[in-house]
């Protein structure tokens, strides 16, 4: 059945120009939802907004 | 003659400098050996024997005098494709210079003897690649070597050269030399240098380096470590050379067994090998990396979305020509809301604080570096916690957690009898090597921690 993430999949290979044949739409799909499994667990932990990300730059 | 397969770097160079060898012998002798051994083990992608036995007539000085080593073919060889272990980079320019790390090796003395296989890209804990056949482990070759350094392991743990690089990003240096049975060396984020190096994930990626010794591969970090301008990420500190002290051993160091997320999950190889090395440090403490699950999932987030931010223009043109298993992870990976990597960049601030503190009680943490010993190649899933999970993406729990906040680790080898190596991240604080080193060593002169010889 399709859901959120098969419309997620299809918008955005469309605006990226990505094409995905139907023969590994369901691998790409599976890391997709493991993708989002592992972000939602991390959106949990309630942080500050004033939390200062930590990818690396120094002017 | 000496064996020089199976001598130490340290001994090589002790041999050359003194007159007692010359390096033409080392290398010829070394490029037969990867002649005759390379075929099973498909460590090497290009062997640079034209420049070795070149560089080996000039008869080089130093710490490093005459020693063989080989890069993961990620690392820039002037003259060379750059392949990061992928079809696609074949159309690239080759390299016009060396990479950092492998000019200050040869001006230690070294002498480059080639390139080294790894999974695609770098996405890839197996050694296994569809374009150039896995690396096989040299302990039991129909077994993975692990990845993605897999060619820098089996060469190392076969006897081809005593010390290679190689590059970590959630774990590509202590997963195979875990599975490899030898040390491996992934220092702090920013410690070495990434110049002339292909990158997989900005926020992650370190190079480090393999060798069957600890005092080999701390020469070899001595010889590497210093700030380069090529590179704004690598740190601007020179700390004094690790190989004259490591001789203190782990006296006087505070050191404690990672518990909780740590032991979950873990077989009895690996928590073996971590209780052995806890017992001969006398460790008795256990401390907690509070969130390490996390923390894990987090430096997933950042790599796929990294990942497939850097391949997008490829995934467009040409996703066929990638390794089938890389490239549905890089598609993933470049569809992934920006806010969800965002919050794990934020994450990554708050638990490196968390996990610092520990540092304030402690001077190292051990820990598993694998689930379990190197699974067949070709396996597809393996049992984790009792339950079914793809292999590929999740050899690395144990060490993506430590990454991610870019502390050193050493992995030390701590094999049991008639079983497949294994071994044991010992993690220290932030510029600390010398201290994951000094424990490893004391671990390897109490007999705990050894690089096996392989049957052949």
């Amino acid at each position: 059945m399709r859901d959120e993430l098969d419309d997620w999949l299809d918008a955005n290979i469309a605006l990226l120009g990505i094409t995905v044949p139907p023969e590994w739409r369901q691998s790409v799909r599976l890391h997709l939802r493991v993708t989002r499994d592992m972000a939602q667990r991390v959106a949990e932990v309630p942080l500050p907004d004033e939390t200062e990300p930590a990818a690396v730059f120094r002017a | 003659m000496m064996d020089y397969g199976w001598s130490s770097a340290g001994a090589i160079a002790a041999a050359v400098e003194s007159g007692a060898a010359g390096a033409g012998e080392v290398i010829d002798q070394t490029l037969q050996r990867i002649d005759r051994r390379n075929p099973v083990l498909n460590a090497f992608t290009t062997v640079t024997a034209d420049r070795a036995r070149a560089r080996a007539a000039t008869e080089p000085r130093g710490p490093l005098a005459g020693v063989p080593f080989a890069v993961k073919n990620l690392i820039d060889i002037t003259g060379l494709w750059t392949l990061a272990g992928s079809k696609i980079n074949r159309e690239r320019p080759p390299a016009i210079a060396d990479a950092t790390l492998v000019a200050r090796l040869e001006a230690a003395g070294a002498i480059l003897v080639g390139a080294l296989n790894m999974g695609e890209f770098a996405y890839d804990f197996t050694g296994e690649n569809s374009h150039y056949g896995p690396s096989r482990n040299p302990h039991d070759t129909t077994r993975m070597t692990g990845g993605s350094s897999g060619g820098s392991a089996s060469a190392v743990a076969g006897g081809l050269v005593p010390i290679a690089l190689g590059s970590d990003t959630n774990g590509s240096i202590r997963v195979p030399a875990s599975f490899c049975g030898i040390f491996g060396l992934k220092p702090t984020f920013g410690r070495l240098s990434r110049a002339g190096s292909f990158p997989f994930v900005a926020s992650l990626d370190h190079l480090g380096a393999f060798a069957r010794s600890t005092m080999d591969l701390a020469i070899a970090y001595d010889a590497m470590s210093g700030p380069d301008p090529l590179d704004p990420i690598c740190a601007d500190r020179i700390d004094p050379p690790i190989a004259p002290g490591l001789h203190r051993g782990a006296g006087g160091l505070r050191i404690a067994s990672a518990g909780g997320y740590f032991r979950i999950g873990a077989g009895p190889e690996a928590l073996a090998a971590v209780d052995n090395a806890a017992r001969a440090l006398g460790v008795s403490r256990d401390v907690e990396l509070a969130e390490a699950a996390r923390a894990r999932e987090a430096a997933y987030v950042i790599t796929t979305a990294e990942a497939g931010a850097l391949h997008l223009q490829r995934l467009r043109r040409r996703a066929r020509d990638f390794d089938p298993d890389v490239r549905d992870r890089l598609i993933a990976g470049a569809i992934v809301p920006a806010a969800w990597v965002v919050q794990a960049q934020k994450f990554r601030r708050w638990y490196r604080e968390r996990v610092l503190r520990l540092f304030d009680e402690v001077d190292a943490i051990l820990a598993p570096a694998t689930p379990c010993i190197a699974p067949p190649i070709g396996q597809r899933t393996f049992v984790l916690d009792g339950q079914a999970m793809l292999l590929r993406p999740n050899i690395g729990i144990y060490t993506q957690p430590i990454s991610f906040i870019g502390l050193p680790v050493v992995a030390v080898p701590v094999p049991q009898a008639d079983a497949m190596p294994i071994g044991v991240q010992v993690i220290a604080a932030p510029w600390h090597e010398d201290v994951a080193l000094r424990i490893a060593y004391d671990l390897e002169a109490r007999g705990v921690a050894r690089a096996p010889r392989p049957p052949e």
